[in-house]
């Protein structure tokens, strides 16, 4: 399944992404994510669609701990957060609610392209371009809370945190 | 007090010891470990989802409900039914629970932290990217989102990769209108946002020596600006004092890095010859000299926040603008970050200098800080506040323009409706 790629620049904060002026919407993530990345690029959250790509460069989701910033990337639909770095609340964050966050050369992609990706196999395919852009394995803690869909699951599933 | 740190082994900086003790393991930087947690804490942002992940997990209660601590501090008193709503969702929580249990107008909980519960040694996480702040007392403190720090209250426990440490000099005497935060923004700007991604900041030398724990805790707040894990100063006769008076001199343990600790990195910076730093818009690394930036019309001047809204910060500001009226076309907001900073400046006549230079007080809590209430720049305008970040809409419009700077240029600028070098009013 292929997605387009919505392309972002660097050091994207979480005020970008769930703006504090939306305090009151979180609780309910459904209204706040349709605000999601508006201060970045408004035609954002009026277009995206399933299985779409948000790319970004270095630092993304710098800022706050909000885990609201990941959840309503998900909850829009996005498949994986693809940037050349991530900040680290941020980065913990997407792969604790099982959104994808995957580090690699970003500089390949453009906005609009069609992307899918294999995360076991460490691919994101560049369809527009004809390129497949190789990424190192997620940590191996990481990869095992990604594997079961987040880190609730997996406690759920293994009753402890086993590293 | 000081535990028998023997089976960690030399070489450790302070990150690895604190972590070693809570893996009951010798670990060195790079390694993922399991620890203990000695406190985890929310709030009125992501407490409501903490929540939400504990009772997923099928857990009723916390691992240990007398170290687990619930703030209401982001939006206070609550202006809208829906903030209302989730803050009486975490009261009853608290009620149900046993959980410790802050109200709104207590403060802002990394205060709180400093005041009542941070010591040296301790692992605090917290569902707030600026539980950093507890590293000033030599606590390994970190924050992390709900479901992480859910987890860590469900368990008493959670995971680390050991980060490695950047050494930081600060050496030299700040001149008079200088601050901590003046060296923790130029530090920023030198590092740059993520130039710390990852990483532990240690701040030694002799001019952190001699900083208050008001101005250490400014350092170790920021630190998260330039992406770090932790910030973290050696512990020391100025935390043994702090402890003390706050009742808790037993709570002290001299904690600092062994003299063969490996770095990744060392950082010297001279004291003496910084002048006051400014953040400019919209990003937090984007650090100038006053000298640089002064003239700038700013139309609200807010002092607030976990950053630089103490007892000392008040009285800085207070000292400017005694028997002074702020810029007639310039508002003044200013919030004190606890209720014990808030009646000690009211015993002592601070607000009272505030409010008659033409300050509106606000009560104790994150204040403007983040946009979500009273104090929203309007189009176009500009605002200079004492706190951590000035992302684009950070405080609320998206169509404003954010500074940051000391409380002393937050009141010299006040004064003259323009960035202002404090040193020219002081």
């Amino acid at each position: 399944m292929t997605g387009r790629a919505w392309k972002f620049g660097d050091n994207i904060t979480t005020d970008h992404i769930a703006p504090g002026r939306y305090f009151h919407l979180r609780s309910n993530l459904e209204e706040l994510a349709k605000h999601v990345l508006e201060d970045a690029r408004p035609d954002f959250p009026l277009n995206v669609k399933k299985g779409d790509f948000v790319v970004a460069g270095v630092n993304f989701g710098s800022g706050s701990s909000r885990e609201h910033a990941p959840t309503i990337i998900k909850l829009v639909g996005v498949e994986a957060v693809v940037a050349k770095s991530f900040a680290r609340i941020f980065y913990r964050n997407a792969i604790n609610i099982g959104l994808p966050a995957v580090i690699c050369d970003t500089s390949l992609i453009d906005d609009g392209d069609l992307l899918s990706l294999d995360l076991s196999a460490g691919v994101v395919v560049n369809h527009t371009k004809g390129l497949e852009i190789r990424f190192p394995p997620l940590p191996d803690t990481m990869k095992k809370i990604l594997e079961v869909g987040g880190l609730i699951p997996y406690i759920k599933r293994f009753g402890d945190l086993q590293l | 007090m000081v535990k028998k740190l023997g089976f960690i082994g030399l070489g450790k900086t302070i990150s690895e010891k604190i972590l070693s003790e809570h893996a009951a393991r010798s670990v060195s930087a790079g390694e993922v470990t399991v620890v203990k947690v000695d406190y985890v804490f929310t709030h009125d942002a992501s407490g409501p989802l903490l929540i939400k992940q504990l009772k997923e997990l099928g857990v009723s209660k916390p691992h240990n409900p007398k170290r687990t601590i619930i703030f209401i501090d982001h939006v206070v008193p609550s202006p809208r039914k829906e903030i209302s709503n989730e803050q009486s969702t975490l009261r009853r929580f608290a009620a149900e629970t046993g959980c410790r249990f802050h109200e709104a107008g207590s403060g802002i909980c990394h205060q709180l932290i400093a005041e009542y519960y941070a010591s040296p040694g301790q692992i605090i996480v917290g569902t707030d990217s600026h539980t950093v702040t507890a590293g000033a007392l030599a606590a390994f403190a970190t924050g992390m989102g709900a479901t992480d720090v859910a987890v860590a209250a469900a368990l008493g426990k959670t995971w680390f990769r050991v980060p490695e440490t950047f050494r930081v000099e600060v050496n030299g005497s700040l001149q008079k209108g200088v601050y901590a935060k003046d060296i923790i923004l130029y530090l920023i700007g030198l590092l740059g946002a993520d130039g710390a991604n990852y990483k532990a900041l240690e701040f030694v030398g002799e001019t952190i020596d001699s900083l208050s724990m008001s101005e250490r805790l400014v350092l170790c707040n920021m630190v998260v600006e330039a992406g770090a894990k932790v910030g973290l100063v050696p512990s020391d006769n100025v935390t043994k004092r702090y402890l003390a008076e706050r009742g808790r001199i037993e709570e002290f343990r001299e904690i600092r890095s062994d003299d063969d600790a490996s770095y990744e990195r060392v950082i010297k910076i001279d004291a003496t010859a910084l002048e006051p730093q400014i953040a400019c818009p919209h990003s937090v690394d984007n650090v100038k000299p006053v000298s640089e930036v002064k003239g700038v019309k700013v139309d609200i001047v807010f002092i607030g926040s976990c950053t630089n809204a103490r007892l000392e910060d008040l009285h800085i500001a207070a000292s400017i603008l005694k028997g002074k009226q702020i810029h007639p076309e310039t508002r003044l907001i200013v919030t004190p970050a606890s209720k014990e900073i808030y009646v000690k400046a009211m015993a002592d006549g601070t607000l009272r200098t505030l409010i008659e230079a033409g300050a509106v007080i606000t009560p104790p809590g994150c204040g403007l800080c983040f946009g979500a209430l009273g104090g929203v720049p309007a189009d176009g305008e500009v605002i200079f506040t004492t706190t951590n970040r000035n992302f684009l809409g950070r405080t609320g419009n998206p169509a404003a323009y954010t500074y940051l700077g000391s409380p002393a240029t937050a009141a010299a600028t006040a004064l003259n409706g323009r960035i202002t070098d404090p040193r020219d009013v002081m």
